[in-house]
C-alpha cells in the first residue's frame, strides 16, 4: 500500500503562502497599533510631538548637558550663580555631586577606616540572598537559617562593634543606603511572623486574645506612619523605666516594624480566609494539632495566594523607610537632603540631580522586588485557580 | 502583640491532668494569660510614664490647648495669628489637611483614569506611555516626590520680580502661585440658587427620561438641554443681578505681588506629589477593574446591537465601578495619610502643627493622642461609608 504511488497524491509538503499583501511589516503594524482610527491618529500625534518637545530636553539636561567631573560646587553653578564656572544659562545634572559624596550616600558618617564592615555585610547579604532566590539552588531551609537568623546576628556585632576588637560604631553615625537596607531588611524579617501570628489571633475563637489583634490591627493602620513613628521616637522613651534609654535607631526599626507588622497581618489574613473550610477540617479529621494543621496544611497554601500582596507590602515597606529622615535620621534620602545644605556644593541644580538619583536607586529596587514577585508567582502557580 | 506569644509558650506545656487537656478549658487558660500579661504590660508603661512625667515637671491633660500658640502658620484657611491658641492653631491643620487631601483626592482621580483608562487603549504609544508612567510613580517613594516638586522644581522657579505671568492674570514664581481672587459682590448668592436650580433640574429631567425609556423603550434627550440649563440659569441670574462678581488681580510690585490669592510652594508641591503619586495606583485599579469584567459582557451588548459608548456606559462601567470603588476609597485613605509628609517641607498640616507644638509645650501624649483620634475617625468613616456601600451593591448584585 504504502509503495503504491497515486498521481494526484502529492508527496511533498508545499511551502507556506506569503500572508496576503498589507497585514504583516511595519505599514501594516503602525496602521493597527498607532493610527487605527481618526482619534487613535491625533492621540498618537499629539504624543510624539509632546515626546520630540521634552525627551532630547530631559536627554540634554540628564547627560549631555550634564557635568560628570568635579570636585566643588563651582563646576555645577554659572558663571552669575557667584562662583560658577558655567556659562550663563546653563542647566544640567550635576553627575560630580553624586560622584564625589557617593561614599556618603552609601554609608552615611560612618567611620571611613571601619567601612570594610558594612561592606561585608552588604557582600554576605547578597551572597545569601542570591541563592535563596533562585530556584535550582538546594538547601533552601539553611539557606533561610542563614540569611535570618545568623546573618542578622552577625551583622549586629560587626555594626555595632565593641567585641571581638571592633570598635564600637554609634548608630547616630550610620546613614544612606545602609540604613534604608537595615530598616526594610528588618520591618520585613519581623513583620512577616509577627503578621502570621496577629492573623491568626484576628481569627481565633479566643474572644480576648482576637479582641487585643483586632484593636492592634486597626488602630496602627488606621493612623499615619509618621505619628507611629513620632509615637516611637517621643514616647517611648516615657514608656521605660527611669535609666533606661533606647537607642534612636533601634526607636525607629521598633516603630517601623510595629507599623510593618499590622499591615502584614491583613495581607496574611486575606489569604486565611481564602483557604476552604475543607481543609481545615480535613486536617481535623486527620488528628493534627493546632499548630500542625496552621503550619503545614493551612499556611502554606494561604501565603501563596497572598505572594503579590506581601511583595506590595515589602515594596511599600521600603518606600516608607524614607520616612525617618523626618525623625531625624539620615537614611538615602535624608542624607541627599543633608548635602543639599552643604556651601561646597550648592547651586540650583544640585537638588534635583539628587532626587533623581535617590528616586532611581529606590525604583530599581522596588521594580526589581515587584518582577521578581511576577516570577515566584508564576512558578508557584499549580493550576489551582478558584 | 503579647497574646500570639503567650499562646505559643503556653501550648509548649502540656498539662498532664485530663482536666487542662479539654480544649475549652485550655483556651479559657490562654486567654486569662494573655489578659494578665497585657494588664502587666499596661501597668508597667502607666507607672512608668507617670513617674517620668512627673520627674521631668510635665503636667498632664488637655489644659494646655488654651494657651497662646506664638508662632505664625504659613497657611490657614481661618483667620489666625500668634496670639491665637494651640486649639486654634490644631484646627487650622486639620482644616488644611482636609483642604490637601480633598483637592489631592479630585485631581488624582482624573489623572488616575485616565492613565488606567490609557493601558487599556489599543493605541500601542498611549499604553505604552501609560506603563512608563505608573511603572515610575509606583516604585518611588511619595516623599521624594515632593521633595521633587519642591526643591526640584518650585525652589528654582524666578523670584518675584521673574515671575513667569500666566493666563488669567496669575503669576508663577518661588513663592507660589498667584491668582486672581473672585470677589463676590451683594446679590451673587442668586447665581449659587441659579445653578443649583439647573442641576437639579437636570437631574429630574435624567429621572423622567429613564422612566419613560423603561416603560416605552425611548427617552427624551438630556445631555444637551442639562448642559443649556447649567450653562445658561446661573449667566441670566448674573446679568439679573448685574455683574456681582469681580476679580481682585494679582499686580508686580517692587518687591512683591499685590492682590489676589496666592497659594504656597508648599501646599502645591505637597498636592501635585500627592497627585502624581496616588495616580498611580489608582490607575492600576482603574485597570483591572475594567478588566475584569468579563469579555462577554461587552460582546453580549454587542450582540443586541448597542453602541460602543453605550456598551462602555451601561455595560462595561457599572460592572467595572462595583470593583474599582472599594479599592479606590483606601486610596484616598492612603492619601490623606500621605499628606503627613507635609510635615517634612512644612506645610502647616494637622501632624506639622501639631510637631510644632509637641516640641514647644511639651506635650508628647496628648498631641500624639489627638493625632491618633483625628486619623482614626476618619479612618473609621471612610470604613463605615465603605460597608454602606458594599451593602448596597450587594443588593444589585443577582
Amino acid at each position: 500500500m504504502a509503495s503504491t504511488q497515486s498521481s494526484y497524491v502529492r508527496a511533498q509538503m508545499i511551502a507556506a503562502e506569503p500572508p496576503p499583501p498589507g497585514v504583516t511589516g511595519a505599514a501594516h503594524w503602525l496602521k493597527t497599533n498607532l493610527f487605527a482610527t481618526p482619534k487613535d491618529t491625533i492621540l498618537t500625534v499629539i504624543a510624539l510631538l509632546l515626546l520630540a518637545w521634552y525627551v532630547p530636553q530631559v536627554l540634554n539636561w540628564l547627560f549631555f548637558n550634564a557635568q560628570w567631573m568635579g570636585t566643588d560646587r563651582s563646576f555645577c553653578a554659572t558663571v552669575v550663580q557667584s562662583g560658577g564656572s558655567q556659562p550663563e544659562g546653563w542647566s544640567g545634572a550635576c553627575w560630580a555631586f553624586i560622584g564625589s559624596r557617593f561614599d556618603q550616600f552609601i554609608f552615611g558618617r560612618y567611620p571611613i577606616d571601619e567601612r570594610w564592615r558594612p561592606t561585608l555585610v552588604g557582600i554576605l547579604f547578597v551572597a545569601l540572598l542570591v541563592p535563596l532566590m533562585i530556584p535550582k539552588v538546594p538547601y533552601k531551609g539553611w539557606n533561610a537559617i542563614l540569611l535570618f537568623v545568623v546573618l542578622p546576628v552577625v551583622s549586629f556585632f560587626l555594626l555595632v562593634g565593641g567585641v571581638f576588637g571592633l570598635r564600637h560604631v554609634e548608630t547616630s553615625l550610620w546613614g544612606g543606603l545602609m540604613v534604608t537596607l537595615i530598616l526594610s531588611f528588618v520591618g520585613m524579617a519581623v513583620s512577616f511572623p509577627l503578621g502570621i501570628l496577629l492573623a491568626l489571633g484576628r481569627r481565633s475563637p479566643m474572644p480576648v486574645i482576637k479582641t487585643l489583634c483586632v484593636t492592634f490591627i486597626e488602630i496602627v493602620r488606621g493612623v499615619p506612619l509618621i505619628t507611629v513613628l513620632f509615637m516611637a521616637s517621643v514616647m517611648l522613651p516615657l514608656f521605660m523605666p527611669q535609666g533606661v534609654t533606647v537607642d534612636r535607631f533601634l526607636r525607629a526599626l521598633i516603630g517601623f516594624s510595629i507599623f510593618a507588622s499590622a499591615y502584614m497581618a491583613e495581607v496574611i489574613r486575606g489569604g486565611l480566609q481564602a483557604i476552604p473550610k475543607g481543609q481545615y477540617e480535613g486536617a481535623d479529621s486527620l488528628g493534627f494539632s493546632y499548630w500542625q494543621k496552621t503550619g503545614l496544611i493551612v499556611l502554606p497554601q494561604a501565603i501563596k495566594i497572598v505572594i503579590p500582596g506581601i511583595v506590595n507590602t515589602f515594596i511599600g515597606m521600603f518606600k516608607d523607610t524614607s520616612l525617618v529622615s523626618i525623625i531625624g535620621m539620615f537614611d538615602l534620602l535624608g542624607i541627599i537632603r543633608q548635602n543639599f545644605a552643604d556651601v561646597s556644593w550648592a547651586s540650583p541644580v544640585t537638588p534635583l540631580t539628587g532626587l533623581i538619583f535617590a528616586g532611581f536607586v529606590f525604583w530599581i529596587f522596588c521594580f526589581g522586588m515587584s518582577r521578581y514577585s511576577m516570577f515566584v508567582e508564576r512558578r508557584l502557580d499549580t493550576g489551582h485557580k478558584r | 502583640m503579647a497574646a500570639p506569644a503567650s499562646v505559643a509558650s503556653g501550648r509548649t506545656e502540656r498539662p498532664p491532668s485530663s482536666l487542662l487537656n479539654d480544649p475549652k478549658i485550655r483556651g479559657i487558660i490562654y486567654q486569662v494569660v494573655t489578659a494578665l500579661v497585657f494588664i502587666a504590660l499596661i501597668y508597667f508603661i502607666w507607672t512608668n510614664t507617670l513617674e517620668n512625667l512627673r520627674r521631668a515637671n510635665i503636667a498632664s491633660g488637655f489644659g494646655f490647648l488654651s494657651g497662646r500658640a506664638g508662632f505664625d502658620l504659613g497657611q490657614s484657611l481661618i483667620a489666625f495669628s500668634s496670639d491665637s491658641t494651640y486649639a486654634r492653631a490644631l484646627y487650622v491643620g486639620f482644616l488644611n489637611t482636609l483642604l490637601v487631601a480633598f483637592t489631592g483626592i479630585i485631581t488624582a482621580t482624573i489623572l488616575g483614569f485616565i492613565v488606567g483608562i490609557g493601558r487599556l487603549s489599543k493605541n500601542w504609544l498611549i499604553a505604552k506611555l501609560s506603563t512608563v508612567y505608573v511603572e515610575i510613580f509606583r516604585n518611588i517613594p511619595p516623599l521624594l516626590v515632593i521633595f521633587f516638586w519642591y526643591s526640584g522644581v518650585l525652589a528654582v522657579l524666578p523670584g518675584v520680580r521673574e515671575s513667569i505671568a500666566l493666563p488669567f492674570g496669575s503669576y508663577l514664581n518661588n513663592r507660589g502661585f498667584a491668582f486672581p481672587k473672585p470677589v463676590f459682590a451683594e446679590g451673587f448668592w442668586l447665581v449659587l440658587v441659579a445653578l443649583l436650580a439647573a442641576i437639579v433640574l437636570s437631574l429630574v429631567l435624567r429621572r423622567y427620561s429613564l422612566n419613560k425609556r423603561m416603560a416605552t423603550g425611548r427617552g427624551v434627550p438630556i445631555l444637551w438641554p442639562s448642559v443649556a440649563m447649567i450653562v445658561a440659569f446661573p449667566l441670566i441670574a448674573y446679568f439679573i443681578m448685574g455683574a456681582p462678581l469681580s476679580f481682585d488681580y494679582p499686580v508686580a510690585g517692587t518687591f512683591n505681588l499685590t492682590g489676589g490669592s496666592v497659594v504656597g510652594p508648599e501646599f502645591m508641591s505637597l498636592y501635585l506629589a500627592l497627585s502624581f503619586y496616588t495616580a498611580s495606583f489608582i490607575a492600576e485599579i482603574v485597570r483591572g477593574g475594567i478588566r475584569a469584567v468579563p469579555r462577554g459582557q461587552s460582546e453580549a451588548a454587542e450582540a443586541l446591537g448597542l453602541r460602543s459608548g453605550y456598551t462602555t456606559r451601561f455595560v462595561v462601567v457599572p460592572q467595572a465601578m462595583r470593583i474599582i470603588i472599594p479599592p479606590l476609597t483606601s486610596q484616598y485613605l492612603n492619601l490623606t495619610k500621605n499628606s503627613t509628609l507635609a510635615i517634612a517641607i512644612g506645610y502647616a498640616d494637622l501632624v506639622s502643627v501639631g510637631g510644632t507644638i509637641l516640641n514647644q509645650s511639651g506635650h508628647p501624649i496628648e498631641i500624639v493622642a489627638i493625632w491618633m483620634v483625628v486619623y482614626l475617625s476618619i479612618s473609621l468613616l471612610t470604613s463605615l461609608f465603605m460597608n454602606w456601600f458594599n451593602s448596597r451593591m450587594a443588593l444589585v448584585e443577582r
